[in-house]
């Protein structure tokens, strides 16, 4: 394709506060329409901001996950606009001068190549309320709940390439936000959304195409299929020798459709000048050091430490790591055993724990097997109590109906049988009633020893220890 | 600089502000006196000077993160002149 | 009763020669007989004055008053009172009941001050007349038909006509010190962010602050003994401790050097109103005080930098004002952009438009730079040259306005003329500096103010040598023959 896709993103994530970043009204979901929007959120008459410790401290955080600069001092800036669900015809914004600047992080591509994405700025400011316009007899309702709610905008270079790119990246700040514990990240609320930047422009060119920006991106699928289709109708235009219109377009997930936003359609002036309401923000070299401090392990080093630790692959780290709560799970799974291998357990929470997860619509944290408890079933198969197929069977009954896992294997008979003598009787059996078999195999057939170790298995119902069937087996045909 | 009536017709889209036929010539005189008086500022020489925001040279105080305003909707929409079902109506936003 | 000053109206509640009730219903009586005449006031609380006076009355009783619990007051209608509509001069909030008590409100409140209503005003505070506001203008006392300044007219005439003890005002270019000199009383700006802007209805916030319109400088220093302080509902608000203002008055005088800035006494003064200024500083000289002439470079840019950063704010301040929330809503609307143009167009009046659009004209995009930010910087060398004063001298002097009251209407069709009244005020407001006026003669029979100018947080030694002024003459206990 003689065409290069150029993207950047705008991310905005909402921060984990208790209240607002200007108010103490409640930030909490879901509640009854402008139950949480008080004076200052209402933009009464009179009324004055005062700063969140809070927001400062999650936007820092950020900075110094990605290598960032820290503002030692930043701005608050009016952004002018009539909008209903802004109430005070301005956002409180940051604009020339914002807290966090200049930094970047790595993303792993699904060639396994590293790339390295820039980050411009990120910066602090409040939410919007929303309009809603069901059932309003031809009228839009306001709803200011969600007014003042703290967000940190975080922008990135246009050093993205591809949809799928936007993708891995959005993830990744996904990730980022939430191992900080700064973001809930939870996208059905909104609390992380996206607009896009696409442009396109001929392979080799230096000079960048004109952009377009595209609204409403709430989920990866929705950034990396809203990117797609608007590169598609790019590329459409300018092969049919027509020009981009720069524009803010709407992404329509139903019609799989991008169109411009009629309420963007006028030239905005938004007259950015610094919020008189607000004083400069000051940030101690001593607060940067104890945040610095207080960071937790992230995704990167969490993924080389696991790879290190506990002898994993990169891509069994990666996808362990990917949430910081798969990634605990795993480990207090690990240290509850000393018998059962880091590399065993890995399979098991990204296998059956996954598979049941997934099954159940439910987020780790409502997992119904313990990280301890899948630990302990690792170890048992490990110390050869149960096989790793009968082990299955355990973890589908603690699953749903909970109990002891010794219990349950006790219960139900499920026991692997080590007893050499029992297993011995087992292979005797078995060679002795498969006389054709065993021709076979004396004839040189060593395929059949895969019939022998099926049969034998069945013979015990599956108890029968793999190992040890295997090993007697084939010292008793060697006989 | 100076200001004709298309200018302002443009300011006065900005600030969504609806100034009639029958005002608009006093806009337009005074508002061209009013530009006349600050263009006097063109004339000073701040090339080394830094902005001032603030009267006072001072730092941004922070508030702790607690929840301190409780719900008084009820109240506050008393003054609200189109409510429905705890919604502020407006004619209907086109996105 | 009512030619006596805050502070012995005070002495009298205290020795309970008086009642609260007795006082609140005599200056009721008198808001009743003579405020047809000066439409100072926007409302009047009769009720909830002759209930707060009675609980005043209860705390004198149980001994639990401060000095100014039982006095009766009236605030700016630009600070938002609880239940009581607060309209800032303007049909936008003709409708508008706060859900809520300006800081200043709550802590005039607590301390048993009590409430007869709110005053009239320039709409938004926007104007020098206080002819500008949709309840009609505001008449002098001395003359009625002459205008009383403003934008504080309001509560300058309620004060200057004794049907109040005190009144709160708020000072954007000369809003307070302006009227006080119009009508012949103290007017008290404080430090930028000396006193909570909470509550206050903002018109430029970088410049706003709200203050005292009282007979005395005595009486400022009861009052922001109460209003001043840290609030941590406002951002800007000072965290420094707030002196005792009135034992601050006692200290026995010193020798100070006075500045007086040359610039302040261009072509553009009344020689009746320089007279008076002369004099007065003769006053100070005979207590000991040494005058030097200063030059501040670049105050006379002043009008014009108010005009751009002030209207800029406002623009945008005044954003909020859009039928959604509160305040009016034009009818018959087919869409979005017609409700906000309309109401806006309707709600406000012609100088509150001008400012907006004048505001939003300096904000725009091509026009940021060559106006918003080089006001920046020109406020900033304003600045500079009041500090440098200020390594040199203790005060600045000077007369708070040009000239005398003049006839309403007379400067309504020139805004430049109207601009420039507050050309001798607007320096202190850019430099955040306290500042008030105080009565000191007459020229051609109407009262004239001199300017008293501090540096940063000197709110204590300017309030003392304007008491040592008023112990020293008595132009601050002339009242209008009708009002006497």
């Amino acid at each position: 394709m003689k065409w290069e896709v150029v993207i950047g993103l705008e991310i905005h994530t909402q921060l984990a506060t208790a209240s607002k970043i200007f108010s103490g009204a409640s930030t909490t979901y879901g509640a009854p329409p402008n139950s949480q929007a008080c004076l200052v959120d209402l933009g009464y008459p009179g009324i004055l901001p005062v700063l969140n410790e809070q927001v400062v401290r999650m936007a820092i955080k950020f900075g110094l996950a990605t290598n960032c600069k820290i503002s030692r001092r930043s701005v608050f800036a009016r952004k002018n606009y009539f909008y209903p669900d802004l109430p005070k015809g301005y956002q409180i914004s940051q604009y020339e001068l914002p807290i966090v600047s200049g930094g970047h992080i790595d993303i792993v591509l699904d060639d396994g190549e590293i790339k390295t994405i820039r980050i411009t700025r990120a910066h602090l400011e409040e939410d919007a309320g929303k309009s809603l316009h069901e059932n309003f007899h031809g009228a839009s309702g306001i709803d200011l709940n969600r007014a003042g709610t703290p967000l940190l905008e975080i922008v990135s270079e246009p050093d993205l390439r591809s949809a799928m790119e936007a993708g891995i990246y959005m993830r990744k700040i996904h990730t980022l936000v939430r191992y900080l514990g700064i973001s809930d990240g939870n996208m059905q609320e909104g609390s992380f959304r996206c607009d896009a930047n696409v442009s396109i422009r001929l392979k080799g060119d230096k000079k960048l195409g004109t952009r377009t920006e595209l609204k409403n991106l709430n989920s990866f699928r929705f950034v990396e299929k809203a990117i797609e289709i608007e590169v598609e109708r790019q590329i459409e235009i300018l092969e049919e020798g027509g020009h981009i219109v720069l524009e803010t377009r709407l992404y329509d997930s139903d019609r799989n459709e991008t169109r411009p936003m009629r309420s963007k359609e006028e030239a905005n002036d938004y007259r950015y000048f610094p919020d008189p309401d607000l004083l400069p923000l000051v940030i101690e070299d001593a607060l940067v050091d104890e945040l610095k401090d207080s960071l937790p392990e992230l995704p990167d080093a969490k993924r080389v430490r696991f790879v290190k630790e506990y002898e994993l692959s990169d891509y069994d780290a990666g996808v362990l790591t990917a949430n910081l709560e798969t990634a605990d799970y795993y480990e207090e799974a690990v240290r509850s055993t000393t018998v059962a291998s880091p590399k065993l357990v890995a399979n098991w929470v990204q296998g059956e724990l996954a598979a049941a997860l997934n099954r159940d619509g439910l987020d780790i944290a409502e997992a119904k097997v313990a990280s301890a408890e899948l630990g302990l079933l690792a170890e048992r198969i490990e110390d050869g109590t149960v096989s790793g197929k009968l082990a299955k069977e355990v973890f589908e009954r603690l699953w749903h109906d909970g109990g002891s896992i010794d219990d349950i294997i006790e219960q139900r008979g499920l026991k692997q049988i080590s007893d050499s003598g029992t297993i011995e009787k087992l292979v005797d059996d078995v060679l002795a009633q498969n006389p054709t078999q065993l021709e076979q195999f004396r004839g040189g057939n060593e395929k059949v020893i895969g019939f022998f170790v099926g049969q034998i298995m069945k013979a015990s119902d599956g108890k029968a220890n793999p190992k040890q069937v295997n090993a007697i087996l084939r010292k008793k045909l060697n006989e | 600089m100076s200001l004709n009536r298309e200018d302002i017709e443009k300011l006065c889209f900005l600030a969504r502000l609806e100034v009639t036929i029958d005002e608009m010539p006093d806009v337009e005189s005074k508002l061209s006196d009013i530009v006349k008086l600050i263009d006097q500022l063109q004339a000073v020489d701040t090339a080394s000077v830094t902005p001032m925001a603030h009267p006072l040279d001072r730092e941004q105080r922070l508030r702790e993160d607690r929840v301190t305003e409780s719900d008084e909707r009820e109240q506050i929409q008393l003054n609200a002149p189109l409510v429905e079902r705890a919604l502020y109506l407006v004619p209907k936003v086109i996105e | 009763m009512h030619d006596r000053t805050l502070a012995l109206l005070a002495d009298d509640l205290a020795a309970r020669r008086v009642s609260a009730v007795e006082l609140t219903e005599h200056f009721l009586q008198r808001i009743e007989q003579f405020d047809a005449q000066l439409n100072a006031f926007v409302t009047v609380t009769r009720d909830e004055a002759l209930a707060q006076a009675a609980v005043a009355d209860k705390r004198l009783a149980a001994g639990n008053a401060t000095p100014l619990t039982g006095i009766p007051i009236a605030h700016k209608d630009i600070f938002c009172t609880q239940g009581v509509k607060t309209s800032c001069g303007s049909k936008i909030l003709d409708n508008f009941i706060s859900p809520y008590d300006a800081t200043v409100v709550s802590r005039l409140r607590d301390a048993g001050a009590v409430m007869l209503g709110k005053t009239n005003m320039d709409e938004f505070a926007m104007g020098s007349s206080s002819e500008t506001s949709f309840y009609g203008a505001v008449r002098n006392p001395w003359d009625h038909e002459l205008v009383p300044g403003g934008s504080s007219g309001g509560s300058a005439a309620a004060v200057a006509a004794r049907m109040v003890c005190g009144a709160t005002g708020t000072d954007t270019g000369g809003s307070i010190r302006q009227p006080a000199s119009l009508s012949g009383i103290t007017g008290f700006k404080p430090t930028y962010g000396r006193v909570s802007r909470y509550g206050m209805v903002a018109f430029a916030s970088s410049l706003d602050q709200a203050g005292t319109l009282t007979r005395t400088a005595e009486d400022a220093a009861l009052m922001m003994q109460v209003m001043a302080g840290f609030d941590e509902r406002d951002s800007t608000a000072l965290t420094d401790p707030v002196p005792a203002f009135s034992s601050a008055l006692e200290t026995p005088w010193q020798t100070i050097t006075i500045g007086v800035p040359e610039n302040f006494f261009d072509d553009g003064l009344d020689e009746g109103s320089a007279q008076a200024i002369r004099d007065a500083l003769r006053v100070f000289e005979r207590l000991g005080a040494t005058i030097k002439d200063v030059h501040l470079e670049h105050v006379h840019l002043s009008v014009p930098v108010y005009y751009v950063v002030a209207s800029a704010e406002a623009s945008s301040n005044l954003s909020r004002f859009d039928g959604v929330r509160y305040g009016h809503r034009a009818e018959n609307i087919d869409n979005l952009t017609e409700l906000y143009m309309r109401t806006r167009g309707e709600g406000f009046g012609a100088e509150v438009k001008r400012r907006i659009l004048t505001g939003t004209y300096v904000l725009s995009a091509g026009y940021y730079d060559a106006y918003y930010l080089q006001a920046q910087k020109v406020r900033q060398l304003i600045s500079d040259d009041f500090a440098r004063a200020f390594a040199d001298v203790d005060f600045l002097m000077g007369p708070t306005t040009p000239t005398p009251a003049f006839g309403i209407g007379q400067k309504m069709d020139d805004p430049i003329q109207m601009y420039l009244n507050d050309i001798y005020t607007i320096g202190a407001n850019l430099a955040g500096l306290p500042a008030l006026s105080v009565p000191c003669g007459f020229s051609g029979g109407l009262p004239v103010g001199l300017q008293l100018i501090g540096a940063h947080l000197s709110e204590p030694a300017l309030l003392k040598v304007a008491h040592y002024f008023q112990l020293e003459t008595d132009w601050h206990t002339r009242v209008p023959a009708a009002y006497a």
